[in-house]
């Protein structure tokens, strides 16, 4: 499968003593729903931006569509579309007005009526005509969406795109990611905080902190669910410790992980209820049983067996 | 290009901020005239309170070209702040709106992209003093009819026949664009550096004001100094209303006293405003975009 972007050695350095990026090296394939994921301030957004060619690498190289970026950046900048972090546009304009300028800008000249049909399919037919600042958040997130994508781009970078959404605006969001990917071969580069919003989406993903690739791979393998990590609390979290040792569950237990507060255990995902009902024959208390699915969690379930790479 | 800088004037000429310079510049012309008009005899018999006992004056004095002069006096000290409330904002007020980094990602330029934006800063001011010239020049012409032009210098009187007057607002205002032009670009130039409009504003008439002050001290440590600065030649355009004269003492029609002043001054501003621009592109390519 075919590179569409490639980066090795991503660096960037802000003054002597803050490093972003640090080394970072990553390839997205084509038609790929690529997740980035990681911490805020963990160096997602300095990224995409070097993708862009808004900040300059203090060391490494990128290739888009095969071809260096700092030589070809008019070439590629053509193929590729972007909404990075909180939408922006011209406020004192309609959202048609501004979709109008980003095609005059893409190189592309669209008529009225096809510029009309993207803000309907966005959602914002009956709006086109009204000045954006009267817009809300998720509003402004699709005209920005439209915006990215009005020179029907090959490759979209979407830096936070769920920011400020509702739980329908987010939904919205998800479905037109997978839409782009599946009914238009589109790549897709989407970059998040939340482990759940990528998990659904993300065909492979990266997972960054402090500027360093922490692990990068196949989503199926990485959220492989019959290697799921479960923590554990009870009323006595130590004698519940003593009695999982002394039971089939005793070489699931993550004993290094595992602490007077919280017992830990990897299991598939779908042996949860029979765990749980072992624990209450054994007449343990238990407070909660919970798998851990959160960006949080997961740094701690790879972190405790992983380096950084 | 083309249609770069049509985007960019469609954004300036959308803005609602952009009409406040043509309504302040039509509203100050008009209070003049309206003052004019009704009490100019007032004005006029002050102006030459210390002339009227050794000089006799026929004609029309308070005509549509003097009126068109004194306007410009007043106004072209002032027009630099209406210039920079939009070549100061160019770059700052897009890092404002985050918008610079959606123009950025578009596939021009860095360079392009600055000149597109400088040429219609340039457009602009152009149309300001097209507006300030249909008004001053045109609108007292009309309101107050034309005559010869008497002008009251420092030191010496100037008369110059109707017929050699209007070539030289042509020359005087082509030349004021110049200078306009310049204070655009070092306004296009500050916003290089700011991510709000306001900042740049204020320090390009902060630049303004200080070297106004160092061109007209008369401190003989700045007079090294005084022909390298673009204020000193701002108003390089009264020069066009000073005549030569010849032996016998007579006003030589269609000449200039200085022509060379003229050109130099002319040099001074557009090698500042090239300066400043090229200065913008490589403080802007190198730019990491943040906001």
């Amino acid at each position: 499968m075919s590179s569409v972007i490639q980066v090795q050695g991503l660096t960037k350095k802000f003054g002597q003593q803050f490093t972003a990026v640090n080394d970072l090296s990553f390839s997205v394939n084509k038609g790929d729903v690529y997740g980035f994921l990681g911490q805020n301030g963990a160096g997602k957004s300095t990224t995409i931006r070097m993708l862009l060619s808004l900040i300059e690498p203090t060391a490494g190289d990128i290739e888009i569509f095969g071809l260096p970026l700092s030589a070809n950046r008019s070439a590629i900048m053509q193929k590729v579309g972007a909404v990075i972090e909180k939408p922006a546009m011209y406020e004192y304009l309609t959202a048609y007005q501004n979709l109008k300028i980003f095609s005059a800008l893409s190189g592309v000249s669209k008529k009225r009526q096809q510029l009309l049909h993207e803000l309907e399919v966005v959602g914002l037919a009956t709006r086109a005509h009204d000045l954006v600042r009267t817009f809300s958040q998720g509003m402004k997130q699709r005209l920005a969406i439209a915006m990215a994508m009005v020179n029907d781009p090959e490759l979209i970078l979407l830096d936070e795109p769920t920011n400020g959404l509702d739980p329908q605006g987010i939904a919205d969001i998800r479905n037109l990611i997978l839409s782009l990917s599946r009914n238009q071969g589109k790549t897709v580069l989407v970059s998040s905080h939340l482990l759940s919003e990528i998990e659904q989406v993300a065909t492979r993903l990266i997972i960054i902190d402090k500027g360093c690739k922490l692990v990068e791979g196949d989503s199926k393998e990485l959220f492989d669910t019959s290697k799921t990590v479960v923590s554990i609390q009870t009323l006595d979290n130590k004698q519940a410790s003593e009695l999982l040792l002394q039971s089939n569950w005793a070489a699931q237990l993550l004993l290094n992980r595992t602490s007077d507060k919280e017992i830990f255990i990897q299991l598939d995902e779908k042996h949860l209820p029979s765990l749980h009902k072992n624990l209450v024959e054994m007449g343990v208390g238990v407070l909660s049983v919970k798998p851990m699915h959160s960006l949080e969690d997961y740094f701690l379930q790879i972190t405790s067996t992983q380096k950084y790479v | 290009m083309f249609s770069l800088v049509q985007v960019e004037l469609y954004k300036i000429f959308k803005r609602p901020r952009t009409y406040i310079a043509f309504g302040a510049v039509a509203a100050l012309i008009g209070i003049i005239q309206f003052g004019l008009k009704l009490d100019g005899k007032s004005y006029l018999d002050f102006m030459l309170n210390d002339l009227s006992s050794s000089l006799e004056i026929d004609g029309k004095i308070l005509n549509g070209y003097l009126v068109c002069y004194v306007m410009l006096q007043l106004l072209l000290v002032h027009v630099p702040l209406l210039i920079a409330l939009i070549a100061a904002d160019m770059i700052s007020g897009e890092a404002n709106m985050g918008t610079l980094r959606l123009l950025l990602i578009k596939p021009y330029s860095r360079t392009t992209l600055l000149l597109a934006k400088f040429i219609a800063a340039i457009i602009y001011t152009l149309m300001l003093l097209v507006w300030l010239a249909i008004l001053a020049l045109f609108g007292s012409m009309l309101l107050f009819g034309t005559d010869d032009m008497f002008l009251l210098k420092t030191s010496y009187v100037v008369l110059l026949k109707e017929s050699d007057v209007f070539w030289r607002y042509i020359g005087a205002f082509g030349f004021a664009a110049l200078a306009m032009t310049t204070v655009a670009s070092l306004g296009f130039f500050l916003s290089v550096f700011a991510e709000n409009s306001i900042g740049p504003i204020v320090a390009t008439m902060s630049v303004i004001v200080f070297f106004t002050i160092l061109s007209t001290l008369n401190i003989p440590i700045f007079n090294i100094i005084k022909p390298y600065l673009f204020t000193t030649h701002m108003i390089g355009w009264k020069e066009f209303f000073d005549i030569k004269v010849n032996d016998s003492n007579e006003a030589i029609i269609g000449s200039i006293q200085n022509p060379d002043k003229i050109i130099k001054a002319a040099l001074v501003l557009f090698v500042h405003t090239i300066g400043f621009f090229v200065a913008t592109v490589l403080v802007f390519r190198k730019k990491d975009i943040l906001s």
